[in-house]
């Protein structure tokens, strides 16, 4: 059902004041460490497999389209320069944040909905736990550290996933590939390619808490919070994306 | 004069434009019982919910111990929920935790040395009879052990005050009694303030008109019989978010008026 204007600017509130709570009750006591460690585990390691797939195969085929057009200005030996930059700078923290989206976004909000439904989130309060700060603060620093690492592996897979395709179909050697990879990186690069996953970890986890928490509606509306969790950490991954993309450019030429 | 422990005053609660509590005032003292009954969606489960801060009330104060908690803000009602323990309708326990971490949770969250949760955790199970149920998960416990675990856990700290929201719904007469016996022996054994909403009129009187003693080595239910008003338990009757009966269990069943009797019947 689409959303009022009104609906929406209150939407846009409540996630603006959830981000404000979690961020200013990081420092407060008590810490819970255990459950952001747990939380780093179940989103980074777990998200490793399907990560590194997906900028395997993304590496392997932006490979095959760049150098088909590449070859018609006799620049296939620069497809690795074309790979290494576009996945740096763009598909790797994009495609990483959206997989990580799916697959952990849908299982917070599926959670802490749950737990809502239940009464376990009532139960919490009632134990004296403020339950922004026992599961959406973990959640939220967990994704923020994590996001970055998985980039990088991201990253790693896709470059090697278009060293494989560059060896065994185009026939252009490792070093030629990986030099021009290499020479083509700026320092810029791989900054801008680590700030995106910082504010699109933030983002998914702020939103997909959000989600699971104003959940009504009994298991409906659980598998409602996770469908629209997943769609808007998704559109605003993609959203954020452009106007990160426009000030770090700003700031490299 | 004897300060009441809860004091609910002219609360008004709204749920989009629908007044759900109206006006509502009661006091509760030490170690008294207050019975919250009233058809379903008459405001009964809100009260509780205001009582412990998870709701605030549109109007009016409620004083816990002396303390205004209406205007206290999530970090401040921390310490109010200390003193109060609250049993939800379908338990609500943590179903990724295990029994113990379950019962022992306020306990984890303070940060109390492991071996002393341990000894509290029995001990607390072994009041409620499930002390062999420690290392279980919810997801193998009926529902009728769930609701002891529930109390467990909101005996963890002794609290001043126990809310019990319906906390018999759904459960066989057996189960259902267990529970029942177990809120009396708290209220005559452990002198333990409590707030009890139900539809379940058995219910209701088994705690209005029974007591418990301290025998040897085992506690013992008794009937009020012909002594009126040993059990320390009052009435209190809601109707469409107001409170139309408040008084013993003696004079609800003697009343003369008709929505009462129905509800009796």
């Amino acid at each position: 059902m689409p959303l009022s204007p009104k609906a929406a600017i209150k939407e846009v509130q409540d996630v603006s004041f959830l981000a404000a709570r979690a961020f200013g009750s990081i420092f407060r006591r008590p810490h819970y460490v255990r459950d952001i460690l747990i939380q780093m585990e179940l989103i980074g390691v777990g998200s490793l497999a399907v990560v590194m797939l997906t900028g395997f195969f993304t590496g392997a085929v932006l490979t095959l389209q760049t150098s088909k057009t590449l070859s018609t200005f006799g620049a296939v030996g620069y497809t690795g320069a074309l790979v290494a930059v576009s996945l740096v700078r763009e598909l790797g923290p994009v495609l990483a944040s959206l997989m990580v989206a799916g697959r952990v976004g849908s299982g917070i909000a599926s959670e802490l909905g749950s737990m809502l439904v239940t009464e376990q989130i009532n139960a919490m309060r009632a134990l004296g736990t403020d339950p922004v700060k026992k599961l959406v603060v973990p959640r939220v620093l967990a994704t923020i550290s994590m996001l970055p690492v998985i980039t990088i592996v991201a990253d790693a897979m896709g470059i090697l996933g278009g060293l494989f395709t560059s060896v065994f179909v185009l026939n252009i050697t490792p070093n030629l590939y990986l030099n021009r990879a290499w020479d083509s990186l700026r320092y810029m690069d791989l900054f801008g390619g680590l700030l995106k996953p910082l504010v699109f970890g933030a983002t998914l986890a702020i939103v997909s808490c959000h989600c699971g928490l104003r959940t009504y509606g009994g298991t409906q509306g659980v598998g409602r919070s996770t469908t629209q969790a997943v769609v808007a950490s998704s559109i605003l991954i993609i959203v954020f994306d452009l106007f990160l993309t426009r000030i770090i450019l700003a700031y490299t030429r | 004069m004897i300060q009441p422990i809860l004091e609910v005053r002219d609360v008004v609660k709204y749920y989009e434009d629908k007044a759900v509590l109206n006006g509502v005032s009661f006091r509760v003292f030490k170690g008294e019982t207050k019975i919250i009954i009233g058809a379903s969606g008459s405001g009964k489960s809100t009260i509780l919910k205001l009582i412990i801060g998870l709701d605030r009330p549109d109007e009016g104060t409620i004083l816990v111990d002396g303390e205004d908690i209406t205007k206290l803000d999530e970090q401040q009602m921390v310490h109010v929920r200390k003193k109060i323990g609250m049993v939800f309708q379908e338990s609500a326990l943590f179903d990724s935790l295990s029994v113990r971490e379950n019962v022992g949770y306020r306990l984890y969250e303070e940060g109390v040395d492991e071996q002393e949760i341990d000894a509290r955790v029995r001990q607390v199970l072994g009041f409620v009879g499930l002390e062999d149920a420690i290392d279980k998960r919810p997801s193998e416990l009926s529902g009728g052990m769930k609701r002891r675990v529930a109390l467990a856990r909101a005996l963890i700290t002794e609290p001043q005050i126990m809310l019990y929201d319906e906390p018999t719904a759904g459960l066989d007469p057996i189960t259902s009694r267990k529970i029942n016996e177990l809120i009396i022996a708290l209220r005559d054994i452990k002198s333990v303030t409590g707030v009890f909403v139900t539809h379940r009129m058995r219910d209701a009187f088994t705690l209005a008109t029974e007591y418990a003693t301290n025998g040897d080595h085992e506690i013992k239910f008794h009937t009020e019989d012909n002594f009126i008003c040993i059990a320390n338990t009052r009435f209190l009757l809601l109707r469409d978010g107001k409170i139309i009966f408040e008084g013993p269990d003696e004079v609800l069943r003697k009343s003369e008026d008709e929505y009462i009797k129905r509800f009796l019947a």
